[in-house]
């Protein structure tokens, strides 16, 4: 039921802001932080539980087999708290930018929440799919709406995209519950009873493949990344927060959850694959992220570079590479969203974001330029913050599995130091000159502004120097979610042998 | 056989939509008043959406050879005279300020639902033929009804030649292909037919057999704008008053598409090769026909005129699989899907009628900037319907779309769903073009005025629609049930 209430809630909250406009264009702010500290406070309750720690099932289409399933065990936990935690600062992030139709603004805001939460709760597919659309459209408008100089585009390209994607997933789903029928009798989605079925051979691949696309899109993985960064650079500061921090996290979790439990032995065969699309994501996008003036479309390409230590630990399929890829989601989470949010706050004080401007910051915005060389040390992975536990734990797991890619990848820990320590030289250091924008408005961080990052800042720390609260979280999912394609794997490999 | 009385009370729906045509036309002709004979109209056909609603239950009766009263056709009916209804509703204020005579368009519109009637509940060539040509008679003098308004729709003149003398050379193709048919079989009952495919009895042969399918189809496909018969929806659409588009949009396809679902159920069609495999290419045609060619225009009601031949492309792979799949789920897909189709289209051709008039239409996509802010609930309303085409979760088109793909995994056509897959992601950039148009900021000249009170009523009927669509998107489990019980029946 706390489930349904949390999700509810946002739904809710996001009516209730959408009215609140009519009263004055400050109350949708207040209602949407005030529903999402709510949320939050909920979701604590949630810890310290074992195993499944809240679940609800409720029939909803009893002829294809379908309910109303949610449940949340370590796994779901953490990311819901994530979810929760960034939509305040995403909250915060637009107190001040969006000041037309705040509303309608708020109203997607928490409604992409809800989907997103949704998505990291639902255990019957086809609610899966159902909150893993839901979540689009909202998003769709705000990067439509708020966005920047060319969020048609980018916004068109974020939603066909997710959506044509979704599709080869549904269909997937579809595959799934009919050979659910063909071999017990009933059409289901219930994720327990799918994972029962048994496939094998070329449709199980091109099942699994219709959820890693899905996945591989949202991730996103290379070859399916370029609406990122077009959505990233046209998307408001919140909406980018949200995107980076939460949105990408589904696809990860879609993998973790859903790709490869289903799908163990085509998984399997599909990992060097896989491992290797993660190491070219890495590479590759660390070398456009390098290339970029737009400062916006730089930390867009480095959060697909960061993603590729995801995908690649996850395809290895150990607890630690396992435990890396959900560390690193976290951690990435924060470094992106705070990353983001400066950028935007940037952007906002001098209306651009071509980095060649720039440049001399630090004399002038220090607190700014400090909180700057924080995150962008976190997302370089030092040790001490939470990338570097991510990045650190995926690459040993992977070495496990694949030493040659493993090896290939860690050189992304070396690009994500030059691409760092360059935007920081680039921005804040030598000389200032404002001949290219109008410097006006460009202001120190405000102290409420001050407090999101050192809310976020706090949370990078902890995860660096205590992750076992967080591992010990997710560890019970994992075993749980190993324990179930052990027995493939071992036959797999038994018949290798 | 012989008609006894106790045949005429399945027939009651039909009876009653009759008398309302003809009790329109009495009152007409004693006296000339507008609210009077919409109301008469529409009251009409409430009556009758709720007499047959209450008889899906316990009705089953074949009354004559000719017309079959079932669950099915009761479904339909109800569908049917609901649509037509709302129709009504939407048309009274679009003809309101009508410088002609302006009732009889609703003795038109009383005669169509007739012949829609008949067709749904038609399991014989000569009834299907029959409420055809009736539905399609009274289209073209809507299609023509505001010739002498100058500044209304362009060109109803041209739109109603146009469809007048293309569907009627379809209706040849039928005629013909019936003839055929009873060449082979010598019966005209479409549960006679299961023989066709049957070499053995004496006829013409096999080959004869495929040349009238392939006719009857031809014909079936004119009427339902499949690709490469689909010349004149555009034309037709864009041509003629926004309520008769509505209602060639909606009761139009959805009549002609029970005609066809029970005649390809009770005749084996399929079991022929070649007929498959042009039903296959027709529905891949339209599906990439319909979406590419909505993406180059910027009017209205030729987008969703473009995009209703892709829709149509979409539901005929439901009818391909129903050959190919043991159980119900195809029939309950081409059922659901028509539903969702009906709502959805009655709701954006609703949305573009409301702020027409007789006097001047309001079809270009421009028209519709800022309409978010300038009228929020019409703006909801029409996102709402758009997405729903698009097959957005929450919304009825999404259940469609999945029902859709549900069929066409179980009978594993793997290519026309990826089609579908490629035609939805196409259509996906044409709906979302008009709702970026909606969001963006309102322009400083305004098309069209909104809000006023003569339109009240018809903000209900599209509220309806909202919620009827927003209902079945969430919680289609009752529906689908129903759907599910009345499918066998076909």
């Amino acid at each position: 039921m706390i489930l349904v209430i949390l999700i509810g809630l946002l739904f809710l909250g996001g009516v209730l802001a959408w009215i609140s406009e009519g009263l004055d264009a400050r109350f949708p702010r207040i209602v949407a932080l005030v529903t999402v500290l709510l949320d939050l406070l909920i979701m604590l309750s949630l810890l310290g539980g074992e195993g499944w720690v809240a679940s609800i099932e409720l029939e909803w289409l009893p002829r294809f087999g379908i309910s109303f399933f949610l449940a949340a065990d370590g796994l779901s936990v953490l990311l819901l708290i994530l979810t929760a935690f960034l939509g305040a600062i995403a909250i915060g992030a637009a107190w001040d930018e969006i000041t037309e139709r705040t509303g309608f603004f708020y109203f997607n805001l928490l409604w992409t929440l809800a989907g997103v939460l949704g998505v990291f709760t639902a255990l019957d597919l086809f609610l899966f799919f159902f909150f893993w659309e839901v979540m689009l459209i909202p998003m769709y408008f705000i990067i439509a709406i708020w966005g920047h100089e060319n969020k048609n585009y980018a916004a068109m390209k974020f939603f066909i995209f997710t959506q044509v994607t979704g599709m080869l997933m549904l269909v997937a789903i579809l595959m799934l519950a009919y050979f659910h029928y063909e071999q017990f009798g009933t059409y289901s989605f219930n994720y327990h009873d799918l994972l029962n079925v048994r496939t094998s051979g070329q449709l199980e691949i091109w099942m699994m493949l219709g959820f890693f696309i899905a996945f591989a899109t949202k991730l996103p993985s290379v070859p399916f990344h370029s609406w990122l960064p077009d959505a990233h650079s046209q998307a408001p500061t919140a909406g980018s927060v949200i995107l980076a921090g939460i949105l990408l996290k589904t696809g990860a979790y879609g993998l973790i959850r859903f790709a490869v439990p289903l799908f163990p032995a085509a998984s399997m065969e599909f990992a060097p694959i896989a491992m290797t699309l993660a190491a070219i994501s890495i590479l590759y996008c660390a070398k456009v992220a390098f290339a970029q003036n737009d400062i916006k479309r730089l930390i867009a390409y480095t959060s697909v570079s960061h993603m590729g230590f995801v995908t690649l630990g996850i395809y290895a399929w150990n607890e630690q590479a396992l435990q890396g890829a959900i560390m690193t989601m976290l951690a990435h989470g924060l470094s992106a969203a705070a990353l983001f949010m400066l950028a935007g706050g940037l952007q906002h004080r001098i209306h651009t974001r071509n980095m060649p401007d720039m440049g001399g910051f630090w004399a002038k915005v220090p607190r700014m330029a400090v909180v700057a060389l924080f995150f962008s040390v976190a997302a370089l992975g030092m040790p001490g913050l939470g990338n570097f536990i991510g990045e650190f734990l995926a690459l040993i797991g992977a070495f496990q599995a694949n030493i040659w890619l493993t090896v290939i990848s860690a050189f992304g820990l070396i690009f994500a130091s030059v691409y760092s320590l360059w935007v920081i030289q680039k921005v804040f250091q030598g000389e200032y000159r404002n001949e290219d924008f109008d410097d006006s408005h460009l202001s120190d961080l405000s102290r409420r502004e001050m407090v999101y990052f050192i809310a976020m800042m706090i949370g990078l720390l902890w995860m660096g120097m205590y992750p076992q609260s967080f591992l010990a979280l997710s560890a019970t999912s994992l075993t749980e979610i190993m324990g179930g394609t052990q027995q493939v794997v071992l036959s797999l490999v038994e018949g290798s042998l | 056989m012989n008609m006894t009385l106790g045949d005429l009370i399945p027939l009651t729906p039909l009876l009653l939509v009759t008398a309302t045509a003809v009790i329109t036309m009495t009152l007409i002709g004693i006296r000339r008043s507008y609210p009077l004979t919409a109301g008469m109209t529409i009251g009409g056909l409430l009556v009758t959406t709720i007499f047959a609603a209450s008889m899906i239950g316990d009705t089953n009766a074949q009354v004559t050879p000719l017309m079959i009263v079932d669950h099915y056709s009761l479904f339909f009916i109800v569908v049917t005279c609901a649509s037509a209804m709302f129709i009504a509703v939407l048309s009274y204020p679009y003809l309101f300020s009508l410088n002609d005579n302006k009732e009889e368009y609703y003795l038109l519109l009383g005669v169509a639902t007739i012949g829609a009637v008949v067709m749904v509940s038609s399991n014989h060539f000569v009834s299907a033929i029959l409420g055809l040509e009736t539905l399609s008679m009274s289209l073209y003098g809507m299609v023509a009804y505001t010739v002498h308004s100058r500044d209304a729709a362009k060109y109803p003149l041209e739109a109603a030649v146009k469809y007048l003398v293309l569907s009627a050379a379809a209706s040849g193709f039928i005629l013909f292909g019936m003839a055929l048919v009873y060449a082979q079989t010598g019966t005209l009952s479409f549960s006679s037919l299961v023989d066709l495919s049957n070499g053995s009895t004496p006829g013409l042969g096999a080959a004869y057999s495929i040349v009238a399918l392939l006719l009857i189809f031809a014909g079936v496909a004119f009427k339902l704008s499949l690709a490469p018969f689909h010349l004149w929806t555009p034309d037709v659409y864009e041509g003629s008053p926004l309520p008769a588009t509505t209602y060639l949009a909606t009761i139009g396809k959805a009549g002609m598409f029970v005609v066809l679902l029970r005649f390809i159920e009770a005749s084996d069609a399929l079991s022929f090769e070649s007929v498959v495999t042009v039903l296959s290419l027709v529905a891949a045609a339209s599906i990439l026909a319909g979406n590419l060619l909505a993406l180059l225009q910027d009017n209205l009601k030729r987008i969703l005129a473009y995009s209703s031949i892709a829709h149509m492309g979409y539901i005929l792979i439901a009818i391909i699989a129903s050959y190919y799949s043991e159980g119900t789920v195809s029939i309950e897909a081409v059922t659901f899907y028509l539903l969702a189709y009906v709502v959805m289209s009655l709701g954006a051709f609703g949305v573009a009628s409301v702020v027409s008039s007789s006097e001047k239409e309001f079809d270009v996509i421009a028209d519709y900037q800022g309409l978010f802010w300038r009228d929020p609930w019409l703006a909801v309303i029409f996102t709402g319907m758009l997405l729903s085409l698009a097959g957005i979760p929450l919304t009825v088109g999404f259940i469609g779309k999945f029902y859709l793909f549900f069929a066409g995994v179980e009978a594993a056509l793997w290519v026309l769903l990826s089609v579908l897959i490629i035609g939805s992601g196409i259509g996906l950039y044409y709906y979302l073009r008009i709702v970026y148009r909606m969001v963006l900021p309102a322009p400083e000249q305004v098309s069209f005025r909104v809000g006023g009170m003569e339109s009240f009523s018809a903000y209900g009927v599209l509220s309806i629609l909202l919620l009827l669509l927003l209902v079945l998107g969430v919680y289609p489990a009752p529906v689908m049930d129903l759907i599910e019980s009345i499918a066998a029946f076909v």
